[in-house]
């Protein structure tokens, strides 16, 4: 999140796309509601009518995997109709940035297309720069090279009639929507975004959210209170966890994950540490080697030197180019390629697509670990349905961890809140947290390569230092490591650091081993004499008014409550939204929120821009980081029911993976699978169920497998409600009981009836006996180019009657 | 004197999530009924022996056919003048505690005549424990409300949907509400208020939501 939960309660108009919010996030809608008895509009966009449209004030249909068509026609809209909030746009977006001539879009591609090789070459996607290597500008927004014309050029296709065609959406729900949310686009008006699996389970995932950063920056909704783009967390923590490097392609604080192209730390530096000559611009990635230097200095505090970067040698690298998403882990379990697996409070067999791949890629183990706090069927995929358990050879060890409440540690929320717990209770039996055991494995290893080994040294040098004085694992330990600390004695400035004492703030974090630090986002999180600032639990103190609760946990970055909060301000530092003022400029300081950077407004001397994590300063219209393109396209999913994209001539993202197994079927535009599907989680039950399925109550509430079809397709295939039907995909299959329902409608979409359909995947095989299994068995293999998150909300099914 | 105390339910802030009905098994002990997916969110299918509480799910199309999806978290109304004492044996099976208001069903309602209670009340909310053969319903979470905690289900709303407090608090926050929710739904309407403890405010007609839902 950009903001906060209870910032929610602050917005004028709340879109929920891609989230089920109320029945995912029950929480949420706490603030939600609140906003709604303040007047606000709760605008949902979804396949289905589900708790969340019930709750909100009105509701759009579209087709699973629209999402950029559906929002690329409100950018259309914002534009042609005027409502985008032009001086804040001209002033802190790259709106005005001219692109190089050369950049260009044809029929789906954008310049530079490597059709071979199914990438682009960006050259023709960088900015035009001055003799002094500053990005020429147009404030007047009429360069036809400047960023802003070429997105009124790009996004003009979106018109109402195609967007409809493709999404199923009627006309008049596209404009009710538009105008709506497009009326946010004043200083006075906030409109906020809330999205979730809804948008990142697609092969579009990251443009579709990168459609919702464009249509919030043309409306001036970043920064502010009760605007943003509110990513919705959830109780796995999820939030904590991505901050903590959960995906393959990073390091903890989002520093990109090393490969061979970068041996030393020399030349990951040159990789990470961004430049700009622009003197407006604070630049914060420009900060990144200090945080990589610290982050080695903190993963090897036994052998890293400044020779070996700190240590930053020992640290595993990626192959050039390599991808290596849990997809590929899995299509590579498969090949026989990777032979042991450590499974870490995860439910693979019943949460990854494609799941009777997964299944079998797991019989090919030599060996697997499991930790995990029930049994589930992964952990027991060797008894599971079809598989002859007599010849499974597949060594396996169950390892039983502690529940999150029975272990003490932080939680990050997501709105960013680190929230430090207690054990509430003692784990039952030998159950003890997955911290302790990554810990012991790690110290026995270390035992072991003492007695000799190949390339002990990263191993030996690893920190293990995460025990208290009686010699147990100790999570605030860890937790002060990832903070920071002063590795000697450092003056900065006039003050003097002792060493040991925690590095109260990233800001002090140096590149030349004289700090560690685990995750630099979270340095602050511990003062300089070790008080740890998650513990903090005050929620009577708010200065603002406005909910921010400075003192209650610890926000990151550093305590920051709304990230791009400048931008809530003008050039001379007054609240643009007199009404709900987050950050003001007061007698040569900020007063509020904590200021993005300390740097005064635009207008004084040494004036910077708001958005600090931008090389240039400036809100990122045009993105060229991304994979696809600088602006987001609409590609249809991999399996959809048309054999065109009414966009153009390119059907799918040109730049995603393929997987080719012979457990990797797909089928487009197929008559055997013409009903889309998508897939979701309910209230009652959590991920795959692994967890809910244990609970009765929730078991009595929701207990058995169930696939939502509406009342038109029930009657063409002659369903009734209550029935047990078979759901089918060219991959799997599985028995479900179908919820007749007004909920789901059939869309008229590239002229002709569509049927949309829907399941949770909440179920599995092994608990209870007679609930249904995963709805992975159907999903496909494949994923966001950039990110790997699966595609699990668009592929194609059918629903069948079962044989009497 | 105190005028006892009310749990208001609006409806207009129900996420149909059923904190209430799970809150509820739990402070109670009560065990999980064996049931099977029928084609809806409803489930357990109704009340029983051994529920207290359920979020009845309605759903059809509104006048502008568009879907409306109604939940209503179903319990005992606790009526300030309960006619399901009529049933009650000697008079003493079932306790109105005259400081909360309370209606409590005690064991020995197994010697009651429950096809009588089931059909007095206007709600239909009464139930027989099959294993004790005593009725069975909401107790407004008597033990706690009498050492300072409010009920189990208000305790649990994620969205302030369920409010308990004293009656005439309540009271006046009913009439607010229904004001305030008018203007947005025009059908807006607390049932039965006068006549029972539970106050819903509903903001579409009472048959949109279930069949006992006024009297």
């Amino acid at each position: 999140m950009t903001n906060h939960w209870i910032d929610i309660q602050h917005s004028d108009c709340i879109l929920i796309q891609g989230s089920n919010a109320a029945e995912n996030h029950p929480i949420s809608f706490k603030w939600v509601l609140r906003a709604k008895d303040r007047g606000a509009t709760v605008i949902h966009v979804d396949p289905r009518f589900t708790r969340t449209s019930a709750r909100s004030s009105m509701h759009a249909y579209l087709r699973c995997g629209t999402d950029i068509a559906f929002l690329g026609g409100m950018i259309n809209y914002i534009i042609s109709n005027d409502l985008y909030y032009k001086d804040w746009v001209v002033k802190y977006t790259n709106a005005t940035s001219l692109i190089h001539p050369d950049f260009g879009f044809s029929d789906g591609l954008f310049s530079g297309f490597d059709d071979k090789n199914k990438k682009y070459d960006k050259t023709s996607w960088a900015f035009q720069k001055d003799d002094e290597g500053k990005v020429k500008q147009d404030t007047t927004l009429a360069d036809p090279n400047c960023v802003f014309q070429h997105l009124k050029k790009h996004y003009s296709r979106y018109d109402l009639k195609k967007v409809s065609s493709i999404t199923g959406t009627p006309e008049e729900d596209l404009v009710k929507v538009y105008s709506t949310f497009g009326a946010t686009g004043k200083a006075d008006k906030a409109g906020t975004i809330m999205y979730a699996l809804g948008q990142c389970h697609h092969t579009v995932a990251v443009q579709n959210i990168r459609t919702f950063g464009i249509i919030q920056l043309l409306l001036g909704n970043v920064g502010i209170c009760g605007g943003g783009i509110n990513a919705l967390r959830g109780e796995p923590n999820v939030q904590g966890s991505t901050d903590h490097a959960l995906l393959y392609h990073y390091m903890p604080g989002y520093l990109p994950a090393p490969t061979v192209e970068q041996p030393t730390l020399e030349d990951y530096m040159k990789r990470v540490i961004k430049t700009t000559k622009n003197e407006q611009s604070i630049n914060w990635g420009g900060n990144n080697g200090k945080y990589a230097a610290s982050l080695m200095r903190a993963f090897y505090p036994n052998g890293g030197t400044k020779e070996n970067g700190f240590g930053y040698e020992f640290f595993p690298k990626l192959d050039a180019g390599q991808e290596a998403s849990v997809m590929t882990m899995i299509d590579e379990m498969y090949k026989g390629t990777v032979k042991g697996l450590f499974c870490v409070g995860q439910n693979p067999c019943c949460s990854l697509p494609n799941s009777n791949k997964v299944r079998a890629a797991m019989q090919k183990l030599k060996w697997m670990v499991h930790v995990n706090i029930f049994d589930n069927e992964s952990a027991s995929f060797w008894k599971g349905p079809g598989i002859d358990t007599s010849k499974q050879g597949t060594e396996c060890f169950l390892l039983p961890a502690t529940a999150s409440v029975e272990k003490e540690g932080s939680q990050a929320n997501s709105g960013r809140w680190m929230q430090w717990k207690y054990a509430a209770g003692k784990a039952p039996g030998d159950a003890i947290s997955t911290g302790d055991i990554v810990w012991r494995i790690m110290t026995k290893l270390k035992e072991l390569y003492k007695e000799g080994g190949t390339f002990p040294d990263p191993i030996l040098a690893a920190n293990t230092d995460f025990a208290d004085e009686k010699g147990n694992f100790n999570a605030e330990k860890v937790a002060k490591i990832i903070n920071g600390y002063f590795v000697e004695d450092t003056t900065i400035g006039d003050v003097t650091y002792k060493k040991g004492e925690c590095v109260p703030g990233f800001a002090l974090l140096q590149d030349d081993g004289k700090t560690a630090c685990g995750n630099w986002i979270c340095s602050g999180s511990f003062t300089r004499d070790g008080q740890n600032l998650m513990r903090r639990r005050n929620n009577k103190t708010d200065p603002t008014g406005l909910g921010l609760y400075p003192e209650w946990s610890y926000s990151w970055p550093m305590n920051r409550r709304i990230v791009y909060n400048r931008a809530s301000v003008d050039e001379y530092g007054k609240p643009l939204n007199p009404k709900r003022p987050l950050l003001e400029w007061k007698d040569g300081k900020w007063v509020g929120d904590v200021a993005d950077g300390a740097a005064p407004p635009l207008a004084e001397k040494g004036g910077k821009l708001p958005f600090i994590m931008q090389a240039e300063g400036l809100g990122a219209l045009f993105g060229p980081g991304l994979k696809e393109g600088p602006f987001s396209e609409h590609y249809e999913p991999l399996e959809g029911p048309f054999e065109k994209n009414i966009m153009s001539g390119q059907r799918i993202s040109p730049v995603i993976k393929h997987y080719n197994s012979d457990m990797d079927k797909v089928a487009n535009a197929s008559a055997e699978f013409p009903y889309p599907m998508t897939t979701y989680s309910c209230t009652e039950h959590w991920c795959t169920g692994a967890f809910t399925r244990w609970q009765p109550w929730l078991v009595e509430a929701q207990p058995q497998a169930y696939v939502e079809i509406s009342e038109d397709l029930a009657k063409e295939k002659g369903i009734a409600n209550g029935e047990k039907v078979r759901v089918r995909s060219a991959r799997g299959s599985l028995e479900a009981v179908a919820m007749v329902t007004v909920r789901l409608k059939p869309f008229t979409c590239g002229g002709k009836t569509v049927h949309q359909v829907g399941m949770t995947y909440n179920y599995g095989w092994l608990f209870p006996k007679d609930c249904g299994d995963s709805a992975n068995l159907l999903t496909p293999t494949v994923g966001d180019a950039n990110s790997m998150t699966p595609e699990y909300k668009a592929f194609m099914v059918t629903v069948e009657k079962l044989k009497a | 004197m105190s005028n006892g105390k009310s749990i208001l339910v609006d409806v207009s802030r129900c996420t149909g999530c059923r904190g209430c009905q799970v809150a509820c098994k739990q402070w109670n002990n009560l065990p999980a009924t064996k049931t099977i997916q029928t084609g809806t969110y409803q489930n357990p299918p109704d009340l029983n022996g051994e529920t207290y509480k359920i979020v009845r799910f309605a759903e059809g199309r509104g006048e502008d056919q568009k879907p409306y999806w109604n939940f209503l978290s179903d319990m005992c109304r606790h009526c300030v003048n309960p006619p399901c004492i009529a049933a009650s044996n000697d008079g003493d099976s079932m306790i109105h505690d005259e400081a909360t208001g309370a209606i409590i069903y005690t064991p020995k309602t197994a010697e009651d005549d429950y096809e009588m209670a089931l059909e007095i009340c206007p709600y239909k909310i009464p139930r027989k424990n099959e294993k004790t053969g005593a009725l069975t319903k909401c107790t407004m979470c008597f033990d706690r409300i009498t050492n300072g905690l409010i009920p189990a289900c208000v305790l649990s709303c994620p969205t302030d949907a369920m409010r308990f407090g004293d009656r005439d608090e309540i009271l006046k926050e009913v009439e607010r509400r229904v004001t305030e929710l008018k203007k947005t739904y025009p059908k807006a309407k607390a049932i039965d208020a006068a006549d029972v403890r539970v106050i819903y405010i509903l903001t579409d007609d009472p048959d949109k939501y279930g069949e006992y839902v006024q009297a």
